[in-house]
């Protein structure tokens, strides 16, 4: 035993050097640059949240360095949550990437504007005849664009490429609506329809419409579908400007439509804190009837269930007065860093990014539907239902207005409150029409 | 005099690194957040709108469920205090004695602490699910199907649930404390005691409960701070809902700044939630130290 202690602290000594050399070593290549640099010397940086994208967007990179020699270095940031709060983050520092996606409301994307951090694109969109904007789906372009005599106060102009589109609308499982003794090939169109699906789904004890509705932003995007279909977009709009109180019979029918949606069984158990991962979860599983969800769930229905047969369908009708809309336009969208020094070449990729090839491909891939419209004839029959939907399509980033987040909240808890039978539609109206006043009333 | 003034210099030399960092990194923020706090401010634009203390007289006076997410992060702090803690000095006291397997015990009380919140939190969720949860499956299994609902979704049942799911996540660490405060009592006093014919429930009453009164203050005072601020398990299991049926301070102030683009609201909610839990402490330490000098 006393021979060993000064062998181990003999060995000790050997090791520390090692240790040593180790460190040094490590702060020193560590201080290197981190990545090669491009043939040409240019890199482009994109942030981005997409984690289903990310390995089609690398490949994509890769493939640009290959005919132009300029690296594009694709950073994945997530969840959605964190990124939102780096990309603010790194406005205030003044360390945006070249490009960035922003994901939020149309006021936020107007502060960004105004701020001087996204650069108007309209140049580039207009130049050779509008080339570039003619590629788009006009509804994708329209989510990016501010117009003329804006509320936001932003000077008219295109500030964001498309990369994607989407619709949210309503998907039945087929397999469940024949254990119905429903026709597949025919699902509700109209309101009473639908109710009646949700007694036949009490009656089997199944389990009817999931999405999520935890995260109250889709309770607010079906919400205003019926909305529109029930008062129309002008009187919708109005209500945004303060003009229609909530309290309109025809925004009490709105609350009502999920109270009654509750009562014929038409909803699932534990939806109102449900999180849209879980809700997909169920319906890949085929533990519920209907989903209300975006094309972006082809894919994870695809990854969960591959088998799951399942149909797009319009929202059901409530009211012939006007027509039937859902959520739609750009899934997701590129903005350009206005200070960036590679502002040029940033455009370029994206230019090349948003061409038919690399829609095809990145359409192909991640199945999602293609911003460019030429390639929107190469995609699977389930996708071109959703694409469907782009012809009803609508989106808040186009109205002009955004609804106080306050008023929102109210609204959309208050529904949650309607659907666990604690509170009736005419309170939930009262109460959000209460913060809208107050609200209104601090704008003056 | 030359001495005791460079006596004086050396001293303030010596706390000059430590006040340079609590400066830097507490004072600093802390003004800063108050700052915010007086205006308007979206989190984005370069320019900011003062509106003095309008923030905070919102917060006083126009916001029912800032008050209300307190109440319910109050209800849940009580539950801790009482259950979580009590079910904590039971336990360590319990493995305190000479019982067989009592270091296997221990490891198993500290394993909730060290697990994910978000794990946690996920995990219950799927036991308390009301179609298809371990819960409504066991119960069914005994005949009490009767008593079966969907526990996170009932706003009877989800603050409670959520409560519940909080102490047995955090007793670990009441219990680790119990039990290193118990481990420091003298093994004499008892044995004085049971010489003296003492029972145990005696010695419990006379030896063990007035000298871990100290250690009870503080993991009271952890267990408030701990439990006050406690969100992530909450966005786990419920996300605050159903309604505002499980939102608590943080959950607003997170929504006023993520949600609602309300950056100098939510430094003012952050303010106010700060004032109110220092306050809490403080009181519930005067009160601590009041009650021990009349033990004493």
């Amino acid at each position: 035993m006393m021979e060993t202690t000064p062998n181990i602290s003999k060995g000790l000594k050997g090791y520390s050097g090692l240790v040593l050399f180790f460190i040094f070593s490590f702060m020193f290549f560590g201080c290197a640059p981190k990545k090669e640099e491009s043939l040409t010397g240019k890199t482009v940086t994109i942030w981005h949240w997409m984690t289903d994208r990310d390995q089609t967007f690398q490949e994509l990179a890769r493939r640009y360095e290959e005919k132009t020699g300029v690296r594009v270095d694709f950073e994945l940031y997530a969840p959605s949550d964190a990124y939102s709060q780096k990309v603010r983050a790194a406005a205030q520092g003044e360390n945006l990437p070249d490009i960035f996606g922003l994901l939020a409301e149309k006021r936020d994307f107007a502060s960004f504007v105004k701020a001087g951090y996204v650069s108007n694109l309209t140049v580039n969109m207009k130049e050779n005849n509008a080339e570039w904007e003619k590629k788009f789906f006009p509804k994708a372009l329209a989510v990016n664009e501010f117009i003329d005599g804006n509320s936001y106060g932003v000077p008219a102009g295109i500030y964001g490429v498309p990369v994607d589109v989407m619709t949210i609308t309503m998907l039945y499982n087929k397999t469940l609506f024949k254990e119905l003794g429903l026709d597949p090939k025919k699902p509700p169109v109209t309101w009473n329809d639908f109710l009646a699906v949700g007694e036949k789904i009490k009656e089997a004890k199944k389990q009817g419409l999931v999405s999520g509705w935890g995260e109250i932003w889709m309770i607010d995007c079906l919400a205003s579908n019926f909305a529109f279909n029930i008062m129309g977009k002008d009187k919708f709009l109005a209500t945004l400007r303060g003009e229609v109180p909530y309290t309109d019979p025809d925004w009490i029918r709105v609350l009502t439509l999920f109270k009654e949606m509750q009562d014929s069984g038409l909803l699932y158990n534990g939806l109102v804190s449900m999180v849209n991962k879980t809700a997909e979860q169920i319906f890949a599983n085929e533990k519920a009837v209907f989903a209300f969800n975006g094309s972006w769930g082809v894919n994870v229905y695809n990854g969960m269930n591959p088998k799951l047969d399942y149909g797009v369908m319009l929202l059901p009708r409530v009211s012939d007065k006007f027509p039937v809309s859902v959520w739609g336009g750009a899934g997701s969208s590129f903005m350009v860093y206005n200070k960036s020094k590679n502002k040029d070449e940033a455009i370029k990729f994206l230019k090349w990014l948003t061409e038919k090839e690399q829609q095809v491909f990145l359409a192909a891939q991640t199945k999602n539907l293609p911003a460019n419209k030429e390639a929107i004839g190469n995609i699977s029959p389930i996708m071109a239902q959703f694409s469907l939907g782009l012809e009803y399509a609508t989106h808040p980033n186009t109205w002009g207005f955004s609804e106080s987040s306050q008023v929102t909240e109210a609204f959309d808890k208050g529904v949650q409150s309607i659907i666990i039978g604690e509170k009736t539609p005419h309170q939930v109206a009262g109460e959000a029409q209460k913060i809208k006043e107050r609200e209104l009333a601090r704008k003056r | 005099m030359k001495i005791k003034l460079k006596s004086t210099l050396e001293n303030y030399l010596f706390v000059l690194p430590a006040f340079v960092i609590f400066s830097i990194f507490y004072i600093y923020p802390f003004s800063q957040v108050f700052f915010l706090g007086l205006y308007e401010w979206d989190g984005i634009l370069p320019t900011k709108t003062f509106v003095g203390l309008n923030n905070f007289k919102d917060i006083f006076f126009s916001d029912p469920i800032w008050w209300k997410s307190m109440f319910q992060a109050g209800w849940i702090t009580i539950i801790a205090l009482i259950f979580q803690n009590v079910l904590a000095f039971l336990l360590a006291w319990a493995c305190d004695r000479e019982i067989k397997l009592k270091n296997w015990y221990r490891l198993i009380f500290f394993l909730p602490p060290i697990l994910s919140e978000v794990v946690v939190g996920l995990v219950w969720q799927w036991i308390l699910e009301g179609n298809y949860g371990l819960l409504n499956s066991w119960m069914n299994n005994l005949g009490l199907a009767h008593l079966t609902r969907n526990w996170l979704n009932d706003p009877k049942t989800a603050l409670n649930c959520v409560a519940i799911v909080h102490c047995w996540k955090g007793f670990g660490w009441g219990f680790l404390i119990f039990l290193a405060g118990l481990q420091t009592i003298p093994r004499e006093l008892y044995e004085a005691a049971r010489v003296d014919g003492a029972s145990s429930w005696t010695a419990f009453r006379k030896i063990t409960l007035p000298l871990m009164v100290p250690v009870a203050i503080l993991v009271a005072i952890l267990t408030i701070l701990g439990t006050m601020q406690a969100f992530v398990l909450i966005i786990a299991m419920t996300g605050g809902g159903p309604a505002y049926h499980t939102q608590v301070p943080v959950l607003r102030i997170l929504a006023s700044m993520r949600d609602s683009g309300r950056f100098g609201y939510a430094c003012a909610q952050g303010i106010v939630f700060g004032v109110i839990l220092v306050a809490v402490s403080f009181i519930q330490y005067r009160f601590s130290k009041r009650s021990q000098a009349r033990g004493a």
